[in-house]
């Protein structure tokens, strides 16, 4: 499906490299567009009417919005170019589908709540939340692989794959800041060994956030939130 | 390759199909409908979900709730993954657009439908602190708008077009549970000044000829619900 690719999104955002790694599976060319979230761009806005947050991917000037959303297109319209990142039979794509929805619902949206919580106990229960969700997950990794390989897609990555694969430089920089594990290797072996094999990967390598950048990143967010609560 | 997933899924058209719902859930509702959008029969299993099934605990481990579609030996849960497989795994009529854009469009409005909508709907209805009600009725009001100018772009009697696909099913509680809890609350949200293309539409869902097979009645519904207005009040108050 020809068509110019734009992708409108931030270097920091796990949400926008799950795009890019998806692109970049498939061999297709965009203009990456890094957008200040202190001040939209028109196109943002008037393309993510509804959240106003990135990634949109602009595919021949139409805009899609939502992470997941624009992976499972990316699968859709480009079917006949590079890997498939589904399986083909309709059950087992049901029980990717299932995973994914778990990784989004239990997984990264509990995350996400340590950085709006305002006190220390909250952010330990959150991250105990997180962490038990986690442990299931490493039930779901086994049942998606299959003994077929290291990845939620078998021996070679798929769409669960890239749906995590774009929080691993936050992984890596949550436990240089503040030492807690999130892909523990004695808690859950087969996600630490996905962790690995994923890094080694050539997209992975081209793709990922740098995790120191990500750590000065995240050290300067804490800055100004502990600043803003202090003058709450 | 090609012709041994043609066989399975030639075997798959014969196997038995049930549903493990609950009574009054509008989850259970939207695997209903699909399944008789596709004119696929099934076996419905009611539970009581104070006092769940070996059956239910041993094919949803992970959360142990409703709706949970088994095919053969299979079983899937979430219902939009549910809705997705019973569009895969039995032939035609589509609940999804067969146009990758369209499909997206569908996919990001069913959930925005179950991950934004629902709570500043709900905690509109049920808050009954003034302050915190304020904030969320905002949102809640900004978001039916959004459906509403959706709709109103669409220029079609369904979110799906000429017929009821996934968004229609995604926003069945709006169509009909939406009403319930209005009656309960003693607050309308969804009013006919203020959107009017979701009310007609709210009223061409529930009145389709597939859905209406399906739907539980409102009077039963409300005696239902009533009975957890303390309960729902009090998960208002303590939601963060």
């Amino acid at each position: 499906m020809a068509g110019e690719l734009k992708l409108l999104g931030t270097w920091v955002s796990p949400f926008v490299t799950r795009a890019k790694l998806a692109l970049h599976i498939k061999g297709l060319s965009y203009e990456n567009v890094e957008e200040d979230l202190g001040n939209k761009s028109e196109l943002l806005v008037s393309s993510n009417p509804v959240y106003k947050s990135v990634p949109v991917l602009i595919h021949s000037g139409n805009p899609i919005c939502e992470s997941s959303v624009i992976v499972q297109y990316i699968n859709d319209a480009f079917a006949g170019v590079g890997p498939s990142f589904l399986p083909a039979d309709p059950y087992e794509r049901a029980v990717t589908r299932f995973w994914a929805v778990y990784v989004e619902d239990k997984v990264v949206n509990q995350w996400a709540r340590v950085f709006r919580v305002k006190t220390d106990e909250e952010r330990a229960e959150v991250m105990h939340q997180t962490l038990e969700a986690v442990e299931v997950l490493e039930g779901g990794l086994k049942e998606c692989s299959g003994g077929k390989g290291a990845f939620f897609g078998g021996d070679s990555i798929g769409y669960i794959d890239i749906l995590l694969g774009g929080l691993v430089s936050w992984v890596k920089a949550t436990e240089s800041l503040s030492g807690i594990k999130l892909i523990d290797t004695t808690k859950t072996p087969l996600l630490a060994a996905w962790m690995e094999h994923f890094c080694e990967l050539h997209v992975a390598k081209t793709i990922l956030q740098d995790v120191n950048a990500v750590v000065e990143y995240a050290k300067a967010l804490q800055a100004r939130m502990a600043d803003a609560a202090v003058n709450n | 390759a090609v012709t041994h997933h043609h066989r399975k899924q030639k075997a798959r058209m014969g196997e038995t199909v049930k549903l493990i719902g609950a009574f009054g859930s509008g989850f259970s509702h939207r695997v209903e409908v699909a399944l008789r959008l596709k004119g696929v029969s099934y076996e419905l299993i009611l539970e009581d979900l104070s006092n769940k099934s070996e059956l239910l605990l041993k094919h949803n481990p992970v959360h142990k709730l409703v709706p949970v579609l088994l095919h053969g030996d299979r079983s899937v849960a979430e219902s939009l993954v549910i809705i997705e497989y019973i569009n895969e795994a039995f032939n035609e009529p589509g609940i999804l657009p067969t146009d990758p854009y369209e499909r997206a469009e569908a996919r990001f409005w069913a959930q925005f439908i179950d991950q934004k909508f629902p709570r500043f709907f709900w905690m509109s209805l049920w808050s009954l602190d003034e302050e915190a009600r304020r904030s969320v009725l905002t949102e809640a009001k900004q978001n039916l708008s959004l459906l509403e100018a959706q709709l109103k772009a669409k220029g079609k009697r369904f979110f799906g077009g000429d017929s009821v696909g996934l968004v229609d099913i995604a926003a069945s509680a709006l169509a009909h549970w939406s009403g319930v809890f209005e009656q309960i609350c003693e607050v309308t949200l969804l009013t006919q000044e203020e959107y009017p293309e979701l009310c007609k539409w709210a009223n061409r869902y529930v009145n389709d000829d597939t859905v209406k097979q399906c739907l539980p009645s409102r009077d039963e519904l409300v005696a239902m619900f009533t009975a957890c207005k303390e309960m729902f009040r009090a998960m208002a108050a303590s939601h963060k």
